[in-house]
């Protein structure tokens, strides 16, 4: 079956959902697994809204199907993790801003590698322009003040600023209109309270251990297994150690006069290398247990969108580690508009990629923590 | 047939009593083999619809909150089979429960505190994570890594026990027969509940109309082998668990979501638009065992909940909708009844609703009166629309004809305990639950006398 045939329509892919969630409701047996059951048990209907919200809260552990007596071959052929896994596309497309692109997430891995050689192409004739064409390929020994000799600071961060402001009003856009169609207050989503609870889920993947005594998710196989849980942290951390790297290396810059590079021992660096090494190791180690995941469990239409991502993550951090360990070679120039340029394709992409179940998962976990509090709408006799 | 291989213990089935046999003879040192007919993705019998097990304690137990004490649990016990139960018996599946936990979490079981709808057994019930598909997944992967034998899609078709002595068992795979010797044999293949002829046989033509809740597997081959190997039974064969599930579930194997709770919140007719009985007389999941055997009663098994939209979100939302109409005359119709008598029995239902106080969550006042069937409470007048209904039929959980077995799991034959014959789990459940049912009590008996079978089994083998 094709990519596009797999994918199914938005209205059938809900009708689909609200049939395994009503099943799921009467059956109940997996309720200590994660987030998505007691939040559904709180129902009796699930409105498309509901659906998004609660296909968010999933994360694609695959403990509820192994342990599912209606998965396949019952006639009841559910398999949850999987619709969900659909749903949350359509979530990431239906509030995608501006509504144009969700269509790239039809051919996420085509955007990527478009977006990639756009980037790159960018940094060189900037490069290009700016300066010298000929510096872009000599050696710098003394390497102080060589990145913006090349691309001035002040155009880096204009052009870096630009993309980030940009992003971040797309999933802005996206959340300020994903929140209400849920029925819920804006001013309940920045409640302190729940909105700490949520991250503290995000960032422990507390949801990832698999029913609460910490043996993991089924992730490849059946097998409970932390894997998925470490290298998500190696991804995750490390991405945030580089957007550390690259904070303090601003306030070195703009605070204390220090122009890049840095040395080795320096704060940036050291950073930029730990995390670099994390946004190395956590992307490929997904990417392999992607490739052996249990193919019950994957959606294979999204295999562009997830591996596109990840290499995207692995491309921008080698060739920032390549950069730091060759910046003084000839091969500098080449590697910072490479290094640039992946980062660009980074972000342009992020509102429109896996990166958006980040964004979605926090908005459902906060929601989660709120209904929490809530007293049930209906009440049944025991 | 092919040439045999042979083993210290045999298990037949491959459900809860036959893995927890199976691992508990192999820590004793035995080689096991396990005979499953299933295939692999549906191995487990009824065990895999399962999802937990009666456990007493003393004080609060891992998930179970409280103190459940043998005897308040024997009492239980004692209540729903009315008697018919071996205190001996029932006495050690009770009290065998406390050390199956942590037995079980050895095995990699995993247990978690009950949430919505099910908080009334947090005391007394043990509920598996995922339930227990993923209760049998674990046995399985342990039964693996400790180097246990396991054979899907082979059946066991023939047993050599003469005079109580268990020789060797023939298996069919994939249309080869071949011999399978052992020292000793565990029986644990469940019950007939899935062999529609012997059904037949048991209630009459009204059983060709009957859903069976559980596994298609569960053909009753093996115990009927032990009948005719001159095992000794109990229980009556006409006798089963049934209950009143929607009737659109599948034929086989729709396991605990097609349960209809709307019953006591209103009417119930028959296939003559005809109520037959009192919908309010006690708490629906304490009634729940009976109405399957009075729609079974009913003309071509069949009957219909009815509610209107008063009632709608107050009981657990069933897994299939609900047939819905504006009108009762629109709803007759879909539902192939009468739509005129149809109208007539809402019609004097609610002339013979008195006033009171709607509380379904105590015996409350709202009753009819000079209505027969008269509805003792929670009787509303079935006026607004939408109206709505649930078709019913019986729905078979596990028959109770079981072969008689001692405290060591030894199966009587010809009034001698065998040697090497052990039973555990539904096949011999009746010697503890002749009649009745009470949540969680199933996995109780197929663990315990599982684990003995198991050890018992080893013992004789290995001395
Ligand atoms: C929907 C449903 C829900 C239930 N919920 C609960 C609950 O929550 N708690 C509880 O305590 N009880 C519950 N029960 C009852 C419970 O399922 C049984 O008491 C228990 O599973 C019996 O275990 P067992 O191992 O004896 O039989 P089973 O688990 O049924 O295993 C029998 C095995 O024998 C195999 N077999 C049959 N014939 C052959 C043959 N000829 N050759 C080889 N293999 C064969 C079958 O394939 C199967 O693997 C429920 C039952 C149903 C139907
Ligand atoms: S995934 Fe399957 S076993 Fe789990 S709650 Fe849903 S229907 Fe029940
Ligand atoms: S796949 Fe995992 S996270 Fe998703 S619903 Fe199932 S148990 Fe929950």
């Amino acid at each position: 079956m094709s990519a596009a045939e797999e994918r199914k329509s938005l209205p059938a892919l809900i009708e689909e959902a609200q049939r395994l969630l009503a099943i799921c409701n009467a059956c109940r047996y997996c309720e200590g697994y994660c987030a998505v059951f007691p939040a559904l048990q709180r129902r009796l209907a699930f409105p498309e809204h509901d659906v998004h919200y609660l296909a968010n809260l999933c994360h694609n552990c695959g403990a509820c199907h192994y342990a599912c007596q209606y998965a396949p071959p019952h006639p009841f052929d559910l398999n949850f993790p999987r619709t969900l896994a659909r749903v949350r596309e359509q979530t990431y497309r239906k509030y995608a801003w501006p509504g144009a692109f969700a269509s790239l997430y039809d051919r996420n891995a085509l955007a990527v590698a478009l977006a990639s050689f756009a980037g790159i192409a960018f940094m060189f004739l900037l490069a290009a322009f700016l300066s010298d064409p000929a510096r872009l390929f000599q050696a710098h020994p003394d390497a102080k003040g060589s990145f913006y000799a090349l691309i001035p600071h002040g155009t880096m961060v204009a052009v870096f600023g630009a993309v980030s402001a940009f992003v971040a009003v797309a999933f802005t856009v996206g959340i300020a209109r994903f929140w209400p169609d849920m029925g819920e207050r804006l001013a309940d989503f920045v409640r302190p309270s729940t909105a700490a609870e949520a991250l503290h889920d995000a960032f422990t993947l507390h949801w990832l251990d698999g029913g609460e005594d910490g043996q993991g998710c089924r992730h490849p196989d059946e097998k409970p297994s932390n894997a998925r849980r470490i290298y998500h942290h190696l991804t995750f951390y490390g991405f945030l150690l580089c957007f550390a790297a690259t904070s303090t290396a601003t306030v070195y810059h703009y605070v204390l006069g220090w122009k890049a590079p840095y040395p080795f021992l320096s704060l940036p660096v050291v950073l930029g290398v730990v995390g670099g090494i994390g946004l190395i190791v956590g992307p490929l180690g997904l990417m392999a247990l992607r490739r052996r995941r249990d193919p019950e469990l994957a959606a294979p239409e999204q295999k562009g969108m997830d591996e596109g991502f990840l290499a995207l993550l692995v491309a921008t951090s080698v060739t920032g580690l390549a950069l730091l360990f060759l910046r003084e070679t000839a091969a500098m120039g080449t590697l910072l508009c490479l290094h640039l340029g992946a980062v660009l394709a980074l972000f342009l992409t992020m509102p429109y990629g896996k990166f958006a179940h980040a964004i979605y998962r926090v908005a459902a976990l906060v929601r989660f923590h709120l209904e929490r509090r809530r007293p049930v709408a209906f009440s049944l006799p025991e | 047939m092919a040439a045999g291989k042979s083993c210290d213990v045999l298990v037949l089935g491959g459900g809860n009593a036959a893995l927890c046999a199976a691992l508990t003879a192999r820590e004793a040192g035995a080689s096991v083999i396990v005979l499953e007919v299933a295939p692999r993705a549906v191995r487990g019998g009824n065990s895999r619809h399962t999802r937990n097990m009666r456990t007493m304690h003393d004080a609060p137990l891992d998930v179970l909150t409280g103190a459940y004490p043998e005897e308040e649990y024997w009492q239980d016990l004692l209540k729903v089979t009315g008697g018919q139960t071996k205190e001996n018996l029932a006495r050690i599946a009770i009290r065998e429960t406390e050390g199956n936990l942590p037995w079980m979490k050895s095995k990699g079981v995993r247990f978690q505190p009950p949430l919505g709808g099910t908080l009334h057994l947090s005391r007394t019930n043990a509920f598996f994570l995922g339930g227990g598909k993923a209760l049998m997944n674990a046995y399985y992967a342990a039964a693996e890594s400790a180097g246990i034998e396991i054979r899907y899609e082979t059946e066991v078709v023939d047993l050599d026990i003469r005079d109580g002595v268990f020789h060797s068992a023939t298996v069919e795979q994939a249309g080869e027969r071949a011999m399978i010797r052992a020292s000793a044999v565990v029986a644990a293949a469940g019950g007939f509940e899935s062999n529609l002829e012997w059904l037949r046989e048991a209630w009459g033509p009204t059983a060709d109309n009957f859903l069976i809740r559980g596994t298609p597997y569960n053909r009753g081959r093996v115990l009927k082998l032990f009948m005719e190997r001159g095992a000794e039974t109990l229980g009556d064969p006409t006798q089963g668990h049934c209950v009143a599930i929607d009737a659109r579930s599948p034929k086989f194997d729709g396991g605990i979501v097609t349960r209809v709770d709307a019953v006591s919140l209103g009417i119930v007719v028959n296939a003559d638009a005809d109520r037959f009985y009192d919908e309010g007389e006690d708490f629906w999941p304490k009634r729940y065992a009976i109405w399957g055997r009075l729609v079974a009663g009913q003309p071509g098994q069949i009957a219909y909940s009815i509610i209107d939209s008063k009632s709608m979100g107050r009981f657990m939302p069933p897994v299939f909708p609900p047939v819905q109409a504006r009108t009762l005359a629109d709803l007759a119709k879909a539902l192939t009844l009468d739509p005129a008598r149809l109208e007539r029995t809402v019609a004097d239902f609610n002339a013979a609703v008195r006033p009171g106080t709607f509380d379904h969550t105590i015996f409350d006042d709202c009753r009819t009166e000079g209505l027969a069937p008269a509805k003792t409470h929670w009787a509303r007048a079935i006026d607004t629309p939408p109206f709505y209904a649930y078709p019913l039929r019986p729905g078979i959980t596990f028959t109770y004809l079981s072969v008689v077995v001692d405290e060591s799991a030894r199966v009587r034959f010809g009034g001698t305990h065998s040697e090497n014959v052990f039973a555990a789990g539904e096949i011999m459940s009746g010697n503890v639950l002749g009649k009745g049912y009470v949540a969680g009590v199933g996995m109780a008996i197929g663990t315990t006398f599982g684990r003995i079978a198991g050890r018992e089994a080893a013992r004789h083998v290995r001395g």
